[in-house]
């Protein structure tokens, strides 16, 4: 394998992952911040450096809708959108993973209106929670292209058959202009071959795909996708294994940083993570017995590593970048919830932050985590701490 | 030559026993729109009454490759389908959105005009029975003056129909062209010229709906024909801004041009129980002024 580092925007590195992966064809529509890779595949396609179909949809809607079409003749697809875009596009969503259509789709992760925001946080992919897609959250520009190139060997693998999104921070990784390790089309070639779905549309083999189901199968049609996603998750770790053997770098649906004799764990997903470790390692060399988890695969969530991460600990704080109105923020309810039948509960803090862009620097992070073991102390857990808010 | 009831195509596509109601004028018209394609078609269906027509899960009347797609992705998605083909490099199929009038005029009509502004290459067919009638009959952008539904009770709608075929002509497209179920071959022919052509191809088809608009089953062609001898439905294609009048209206227009009066029509259905004189005298006038307009355009007189 050849490996060129190259200094370049995160969603460029995005856009080469795709021309990479020789996609057929690509649906999208610009939305903040996730034009950069729309517009750079657009380019490629202008200028012959990747032979696939560009289609400017008129709206997300239509995008997702157009990949529905492009995917159920067989061919490998790929759209890319942000927030309003992404909840425009939920109803095909849900039919998309219903049928069973391996679409990749990168998400510049930003909040919803309103208010207006066009900054990031985890509010889109929160709301896209329950689609049937597979979830990965990256935490830096490598991340993104890595875990690009990987979509699509998961989605199109015959035992998953499922759509797949890629969540990158918007801005924070979006814009962020890194040096970043590309592959070359050879080790790409191998690692990703082509694919044939087997139920792909054709007049000689006719089949209707998505025909309605009455109250005696629609329960049984729903196990069959639930199931399906539960066991992506072989197929995803053997992706990742993969890939670490052909790179180096290595990929697990849970990661910890420093946990060993840590009694508190930190939880973070997407890029504040990498200001998390910085705080970790800081608050480690003034003797503090802290670490962090950071949650990299949301969907199928993976209950058996998340437990095996904390269980044990002492006390967990689970930074939220998206707030559920009215009940418990997201990532920490799953925590909580994955954590109820072990023996060793952990103390769980649930800290809502970074919403529409506001950042949480390395120095936040040493305040988030004496506020949560300040709140463990107070006895007082059941309450969601909004982080910096103004009140 | 011409096709006929003799030499048309024997080979059918949609199979005996799927699950239209009795008289349904959208089947008839969907197993002629599948011949004249030969069946080397993918079919997109949003929700609608042709998903009850492909039948329930695990069984299909159809028997051409379908996905059914939610309500307003129809345009779109036969986009993707016509992206995805070329990208595998696969020839000779056309790509048939096959879509109701709530479905086109209604909730579709974005992803259809955004479809049809980027010329993509496929065959866009509204079936056309005025209203939301798999639902049970509510109201349209198609439901016409006067029609009585869930939604326009008592005095019945008060608004037009939306001319889709003039809007989808707006967007410049090669070939549009307006049908009736009760003229299948018209139909069958149209389609058939519309599989050579390339660019996005719009085809309306008037399908009367006997539980909808109240009339016996048995009725539907005699409904459909009426809708076209009294002009309030008109026959033709406008191929590359060439408007031609086609089948029944072209005869008519041959014959002299003297048009049925709508009033048999409006009679003739219990969805127009409580339309009025002066409705139907406004609708008169409507049916007058656009018929001498389309003699005035037709080019085949």
């Amino acid at each position: 394998m050849t490996s060129k580092l190259v200094g370049i925007e995160s969603s460029l590195a995005v856009s080469e992952a795709v021309k990479l992966a020789n996609v057929d064809v690509i649906a999208a529509y610009p939305i903040t911040p996730q034009t950069h890779i729309v517009e750079s595949l657009a380019e490629m396609v202008a200028n012959g450096d990747l032979d696939a179909e560009y289609i400017p949809v008129e709206s997300e809607h239509s995008a997702m809708s157009a990949c529905l079409g492009s995917s159920a003749v067989g061919a490998r697809t790929f759209t890319s959108t942000a927030s309003q875009g992404l909840i425009l596009m939920h109803e095909v969503l849900l039919v998309a993973a219903s049928l069973r259509l391996p679409i990749v789709m990168a998400v510049a992760n930003r909040a919803l209106s309103g208010p207006l925001n066009i900054w990031g946080d985890h509010s889109d992919a929160m709301i896209t929670r329950d689609s049937g897609w597979i979830q990965i959250f990256v935490e830096n520009g490598q991340q993104a292209f890595d875990q690009t190139l990987c979509a699509f060997r998961i989605a199109e693998h015959k035992d998953v058959l499922l759509p797949t999104i890629i969540n990158i921070d918007g801005f924070h990784i979006s814009h962020v202009i890194e040096p970043i390790y590309f592959l070359d089309q050879q080790t790409v070639n191998e690692f990703l071959p082509p694919y044939k779905h087997p139920y792909a549309l054709d007049p000689d083999t006719p089949v209707t795909i998505g025909c309605f189901a009455g109250p005696n199968l629609y329960t049984e049609s729903m196990k069959a996708l639930d199931s399906a996603l539960r066991e992506s998750k072989k197929v995803i770790l053997e992706t990742w294994q993969k890939f670490g053997e052909i790179t180096g770098r290595q990929y697990k649906p849970v990661e910890k940083y420093k946990t060993e004799n840590a009694d508190t764990i930190l939880i973070t997903m997407g890029s504040y993570s990498e200001n998390a470790m910085m705080t970790i390692d800081k608050m480690q060399s003034e003797g503090k017995k802290v670490g962090l988890v950071r949650l990299r695969l949301w969907r199928p969530f993976p209950y058996e590593e998340i437990v095996e991460a904390i269980s044990g600990v002492k006390n967990v704080i689970v930074l939220d970048r998206a707030i559920s109105l009215g009940g418990p923020a997201p990532v920490c309810s799953e925590i909580r919830a994955a954590l109820y039948a072990t023996e060793k509960k952990p103390q769980i803090v649930s800290i809502v932050g970074g919403l529409g862009g506001r950042d949480i620097s390395p120095a936040d992070f040493i305040t988030i985590v004496e506020l949560g073991i300040e709140k463990i102390k107070s006895g007082k857990t059941e309450e969601t701490i909004m982080f910096g808010v103004r009140e | 030559m011409k096709t006929n009831a003799v030499n048309l195509i024997e080979q059918e596509w949609i199979l005996p026993g799927n699950r239209t109601c009795p008289g349904c004028a959208l089947s008839l018209a969907y197993r002629h729109t599948l011949k004249a394609l030969e069946g080397q078609c993918i079919v997109t269906v949003p929700a609608s009454c042709a998903t009850v027509l492909h039948g329930m899960y695990p069984i299909t009347a159809v028997n051409v490759p379908c996905v059914n797609t939610p309500f307003a992705s129809t345009g779109a998605s036969a986009t993707g389908l016509v992206a995805g083909l070329k990208a595998l490099g696969k020839k000779g199929i056309t790509v048939l959105a096959f879509a109701g009038d709530g479905g086109t005029h209604d909730i579709g009509i974005q992803s259809l005009s955004g479809a049809a502004e980027r010329q993509n290459d496929f065959i866009y067919m509204c079936y056309d029975n005025e209203g939301y009638m798999n639902t049970g009959n509510q109201r349209s952008g198609s439901t016409p003056l006067g029609a009585v539904s869930g939604t326009t009770p008592v005095l019945g709608k008060q608004q037009y129909q939306k001319d889709m075929t003039a809007i989808m002509e707006a967007h410049g497209l090669p070939y549009v062209a307006t049908c009736s179920a009760s003229y299948p071959l018209d139909l069958y022919e149209k389609v058939k010229k519309a599989r050579t052509i390339e660019g996005t191809r719009f085809i309306h088809v008037h399908t009367p709906c006997p539980p909808g608009w109240l009339f016996p089953f048995s009725d539907t062609i005699r409904i459909g024909e009426m809708a076209v001898e009294t002009g309030l439905v008109v026959l033709y294609e406008i191929e590359d801004g060439i408007f031609r009048l086609t089948s029944a209206s072209e005869s008519l227009a041959l014959k002299g041009g003297t048009l049925q009066p709508v009033r048999e029509y409006f009679i003739s259905q219990g969805r127009f129980k409580t339309i009025t004189e002066e409705q139907i005298d406004e609708l008169q006038n409507w049916v007058n002024a656009r018929w001498k307009h389309c003699l005035h355009r037709a080019t085949n007189l």
